[in-house]
């Protein structure tokens, strides 16, 4: 469904990822892991379109995504929670999933999404008028999924959805995203918590400085001495 | 002492007062354009008064020369400006978007006198008037309110409102509200950024035709007329916490009845004299604005 092939992307003359190449399938849960500054976050806004790619493709179902402008990326089916979950504070809970909605396509079913949205977190609906600005990180991180979610995506890119959340959140964040890919939803997911993230995603591809290190379904690289010894802690 | 009690109870004060909230509304239509658009897009437009003497300019110029009736002269006005904040941002602010502060600040200065020498080289200096009167209202023997000013409060007072439920209730403009908040992840919403600043641009520019509207039924039109009510925008805007609408027409409200209640008690320069060290004193008890809650 998604392929990425030989990308090469950075800031300016700083060059972040090299010859990337990834593929996910439909009704795939796929993890990109890595540590602190591997590049996860700038692949994902390669995808997205948010930064210019200096070379190779990124293909959604047969169209090229890096000569589609960056705001239609999502009318295509591609919905991405980003880093730190950048909600609009200010806004409330509600204004937040419109704007998840935005897209004149989306519109029409925007009140059946809603009720979809706030079936999966009741927190949400709860907090309907609230200021996103002012709920716990937890909370936080809902809305930014909920918001994604409004737009009845094919694919959900999600980055590091679990930082900077206390342990009992994180835990309920995946079981969220086990549960949202038992739904059907293809997931693609970037995070630094390999022994929770492997235990949910099909496969999972391993970024070191830019480059892609390993790759395979989740039981084998729970199962390598390499990931064990750098990522585990054992 | 007796004599400031009897002033303060006297029916022209009460009419003072009522000239205070008239002239309060369409100070209020000034700022709104402005707010927006720097709400929106963290610019200010220096010129934004001067695109307001433009629509004032087109109006006249449609009417007195040309022949044509008054509404749509104005609707022909407000349809141009709107167009001149279109180009004023495709043209300039879209190139400086990145750009330091100030560098926006002496570019959209810069236009300010392109459109007063534009102004001047085609009208001239002299002060052009509509001839225009639509008399007074009278609502006792001795208070008396002007029907232009009447008029114009009321249309502030629609424009405020179409504006709120545009701004809370549509998806465009929960975009401009979202849009100031982070620009970037708009792009992740489907929004087209650029198009949604050009968007913006026009309607604050499109307000300013509207002001000018109300303003060209009061006052002569010359080139520097943005120059005396410009300063005053800006402070109101300010006043209000730059960017918060809701502040911004609350302030102008406190802005007229200052300059109002000044003028009754003294001389209407005095008014201004009042409302000035109002604003200076605020700036330093509170300089994010009257309505700006610290975050
Ligand atoms: N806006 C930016 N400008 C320049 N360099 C950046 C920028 N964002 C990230 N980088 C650099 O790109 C590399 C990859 O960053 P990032 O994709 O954020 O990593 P990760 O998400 O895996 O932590 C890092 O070396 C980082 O310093
Ligand atoms: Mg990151």
């Amino acid at each position: 469904m998604l392929r990425i092939s030989k990308l090469n992307a950075g800031y300016g003359s700083f060059q972040a990822l090299f010859n990337i190449d990834i593929e996910v399938n439909f009704g795939e849960a796929v993890a990109v892991i890595g540590p602190n500054g591997a590049g996860k976050t700038t692949l994902m806004r390669a995808v997205s379109g948010l930064i210019p790619v200096k070379s190779g493709s990124v293909d959604m179902e047969g169209v090229d995504l890096i000569n589609t402008p960056s705001h239609d990326i999502v009318k295509l089916g591609i919905a991405h929670v980003p880093e730190h979950r950048r909600l609009f504070p200010r806004m409330s809970v509600e204004d937040n999933m419109k704007m998840g909605s935005f897209s004149p396509q989306f519109r029409e079913k925007y009140a059946e999404r809603l009720e979809f949205v706030y079936n999966l977190f009741p927190r949400m609906k709860e907090r309907r008028n609230q200021l996103a600005g002012t709920m716990s990180g937890g909370e936080q991180q809902m809305c930014a999924i909920g918001r994604a979610l409004m737009s009845d995506p094919k694919i959900l890119l999600m980055d590091e959805p679990s930082a900077g959340l206390a342990p009992v959140i994180v835990q309920q964040v995946f079981e969220l995203i086990d549960k949202i890919k038992s739904d059907g939803l293809t997931v693609l997911i970037v995070e630094q918590n390999v022994k929770q993230v492997l235990k949910v995603v099909d496969r999972a591809y391993i970024l070191e400085a830019g480059s892609l290190r390993m790759q395979g379904s989740s039981k084998k690289l729970l199962g390598s001495k390499e990931v064990q010894k750098a990522y585990l802690g054992m | 002492m007796a004599e400031f009690s009897e002033a303060l109870f006297s029916i022209f004060f009460i009419e003072t007062l009522l000239n205070g909230l008239l002239l309060g509304g369409i100070l209020a239509l000034l700022s709104l354009g402005l707010n927006l658009i720097f709400g929106v897009i963290d610019v200010v437009w220096i010129c934004y008064a001067e695109i307001i003497m433009v629509g004032m300019y087109l109006i006249f110029w449609l009417n007195t020369d040309l022949g044509l009736h008054i509404i749509p002269s104005m609707f022909l006005g407000i349809l141009f400006t709107g167009f001149v904040g279109w180009l004023t941002h495709k043209l300039v602010i879209s190139k400086l978007i990145n750009a330091a502060p100030i560098n926006q600040l002496i570019a959209t200065g810069g236009l300010l006198f392109f459109f007063q020498g534009a102004a001047m080289i085609v009208f001239g200096i002299e002060f052009r008037n509509m001839g225009i009167s639509l008399g007074s209202l009278a609502l006792s023997e001795d208070i008396y309110l002007s029907w232009t000013r009447l008029l114009s409060f009321a249309i502030s007072g629609i424009i405020v409102i179409i504006l709120y439920v545009f701004l809370s209730k549509s998806y465009l403009g929960a975009a401009i509200r979202a849009i100031s908040q982070d620009r970037e992840i708009m792009t992740l919403m489907g929004v087209d950024t650029k198009k949604l600043y050009l968007m913006t641009s026009a309607i604050g520019g499109g307000l300013a035709g509207l002001a000018g509207c109300l303003l060209v039924l009061q006052y002569d039109v010359h080139p520097f007329i943005g120059l005396s009510f410009g300063p005053i925008t800006f402070i109101i805007c300010v006043m209000g916490g730059l960017g918060n609408m809701v502040g911004g027409f609350l302030a102008a409200f406190i802005f007229s009845e200052l300059i109002t209640i000044g003028g009754y008690f003294a001389e209407i320069e005095w008014g201004y004299v009042l409302a000035f060290v109002f604003f200076i004193a605020m700036m330093f008890l509170k300089p994010e604005g009257l309505f700006t809650r610290k975050s």
